[in-house]
């Protein structure tokens, strides 16, 4: 390429007959720092400027306060229910044959390819009291829309790929021999099942919880829609942000984003301390 | 209770057992979601599905998703090819920090992604008062909008091509380079072809998100109507009319995209499964 790469040791780098170093480096580390840092820093800017004060104020402010708990709690239940469904799932997509395995697979990543608006319009519509699944909901006596449950139901329907997608690829490497081991010592299948293989596939299996929580968290399109937003009672952390963009709040709404960002740096930081544990206790999912 | 003839897997019943919960759980969480989207659109018939969607502030909206996905996916294909070649062909120092950077917008609440740009380019920002004496406007415009797509879909080109590249190594590249082919002539000749498979899965991952994106688009937009109304935000303003078919319409649009890209996507995996490639996850 034209721009011949920078001479010498930048960045510290190893030799090599490469050409293109610099060109290529040139334009990463700018559009990074163009499209991701800089935003990222006018948000670290103006959480400086609020203060202790601010954020505690924050903190103690009921209505925050609510919101926070919903989008964790909901994130939280969603996850482990998309835990326990995501490995059934993952299970027989890898161990069974059965007819529209494919099918069934491709539709696993339908919560990531479908607009989120998209979702919230349509969850809003099955578990609308009128609904599908509403109708039939309301005659047991539960309410769905407009209830933390129906945040609940949201951030079941975007979390599942990512624990399906975590577990199938290390649950397709875990060993038969193992298993077989495991059968010809008079292992049950059930022993099996829980000593052999699920410690093996547990760090997958925490990786993709994680993950399916960080996102619900932020989660906004699919969630508010069948939410209702009631202050107090369903309404979601993300949309209090906006609440107090459109109150020109800018204050509240960089404090809210900061806690919400800490918290969740912290569960994707707990995630990849898993991941290498995983891998360095099993030597699968690398 | 049967006994299995297979020690290293369930008996029958359970097996059949669970592929039953796999179907109910895909049907109730995933199919009737999807089918709910088609059917409210197509309640009142084909006519005012088609009226809901060629009305003008459709139109424009359609426009503008069209126009903003046009911006987005180039600008982050180019970046994704520059960062994997950078990070994946050479070794150097803080690599590892890097890739985590460009993953940084998928941890970001999309809320939060357009929060940013408001922090920045709004008339309180950063750069406000700059961008108002000089009468330019970011926010509540379309720069912000492909601003805070680019933002949502920075990672997808790159995270696709760094490890596939980082699999295939250097020995090519340096054949043709020994042999007197120019940097750019062995991009194009032995790079691209492969990489150009997993290069599409990135391409049309980012492009379904660019168009889908709704919250970090929402906090930069305004919702102008006819103006600043990608077609996420035209099926919300919609909705909150109560005008449900047409929401549902211009939504079953977005629908449609979604499968088409999940369609090629189930593609390009089975041809890579059938190739024994490595597999873009």
């Amino acid at each position: 390429m034209a721009a011949a790469s920078l001479p010498g040791k930048f960045l510290n780098r190893a030799p090599s007959i490469i050409p293109g170093f610099g060109l290529t480096m040139g334009i990463t580390v700018s559009w990074l720092s163009f499209i991701v840092l800089l935003p990222l820093v006018a948000l670290v800017l103006r959480a400086t400027g609020i203060g202790f004060e601010g954020f505690a104020a924050m903190l103690g402010d009921q209505r925050v306060l609510s919101a926070l708990k919903l989008s964790f709690g909901a994130a939280l239940a969603g996850a482990l229910i998309n835990a326990f469904a995501g490995l059934i799932i993952a299970w027989v997509l890898v161990r069974y044959t059965f007819p529209g395995r494919r099918l069934v697979d491709g539709l696993i990543d339908l919560p990531f390819a479908l607009p989120t608006a998209v979702s919230g319009l349509a969850l809003a519509a099955l578990y609308a009291p009128n609904g599908w699944l509403g109708v039939p909901l309301a005659e047991l006596g539960i309410k769905v829309a407009f209830t933390p449950t129906g945040v609940v139901i949201a951030c079941m329907f975007i979390g599942l790929p990512f624990v399906v997608r975590q577990v199938q690829p290390v649950l397709g490497d875990v060993d038969k021999a193992l298993e077989e081991a495991a059968a010809t010592l008079g292992a049950t299948r059930v022993q099996t099942i829980f000593r052999v293989i699920l410690p093996m596939i547990l760090p997958a299996l925490l990786a993709g919880f994680a993950l399916a929580f960080a996102r619900a968290v932020g989660e906004y399109g699919s969630i508010i829609f069948i939410a209702g937003n009631l202050p107090f009672k369903s309404e979601i952390a993300p949309l209090l942000i906006i609440i107090k963009l459109e109150e020109f709040n800018y204050e509240g709404a960089t404090a809210i984003a900061v806690i919400m960002l800490l918290l969740s740096f912290a569960v994707l930081l707990a995630v990849n301390l898993l991941q290498s544990w995983g891998r360095r206790r099993t030597g699968l999912g690398s | 209770m049967s006994v299995s003839d297979n020690p290293v897997s369930e008996t029958s019943f359970v097996r059949r057992a669970l592929v039953t919960f796999v179907y109910g759980w895909l049907v109730l969480f995933l199919i009737l979601p999807l089918v709910v989207v088609f059917v409210e659109a197509l309640r009142q018939g084909i006519e005012p599905f088609f009226a809901a969607l060629i009305e003008p502030d459709a139109l424009t909206a359609i426009k503008l998703t069209l126009l903003v996905s046009a911006i987005a996916v180039p600008a982050n294909l180019i970046f994704g090819l520059a960062a994997s070649w950078a990070i994946a062909k050479f070794q150097f120092r803080g690599r590892n920090m890097l890739i985590t950077l460009i993953d940084l917008p998928f941890s970001v609440s999309p809320v939060i992604s357009g929060l940013v740009f408001v922090l920045l380019y709004g008339a309180n920002g950063l750069f406000g008062q700059f961008l108002i004496t000089h009468k330019l406007q970011i926010i509540f415009a379309v720069p912000g909008i492909v601003l805070a797509t680019i933002f949502v879909t920075f990672p997808f080109v790159a995270r696709q091509l760094i490890p596939l590249m980082q699999a295939q190594g250097n020995d090519e590249e340096e054949a043709a380079l020994s042999l007197g082919a120019t940097g750019f002539r062995t991009f194009l000749s032995v790079t691209l072809p492969n990489i150009k498979w997993a290069l599409f899965y990135g391409v049309l991952l980012c492009n379904a998100r660019a168009m889908g994106e709704f919250g970090a688009v929402s906090v930069v937009s305004g919702h102008i109507r006819g103006y600043t109304n990608t077609m996420p935000l035209h099926v919300e303003i919609l909705y909150n009319e109560y005008n449900f078919v047409a929401a549902f319409a211009v939504a079953s649009l977005l629908a449609l995209l979604a499968l088409v890209t999940l369609v090629l996507k189930s593609l390009l995996e089975w041809r890579d499964a059938r190739n024994g490639k490595i597999s873009a996850h």
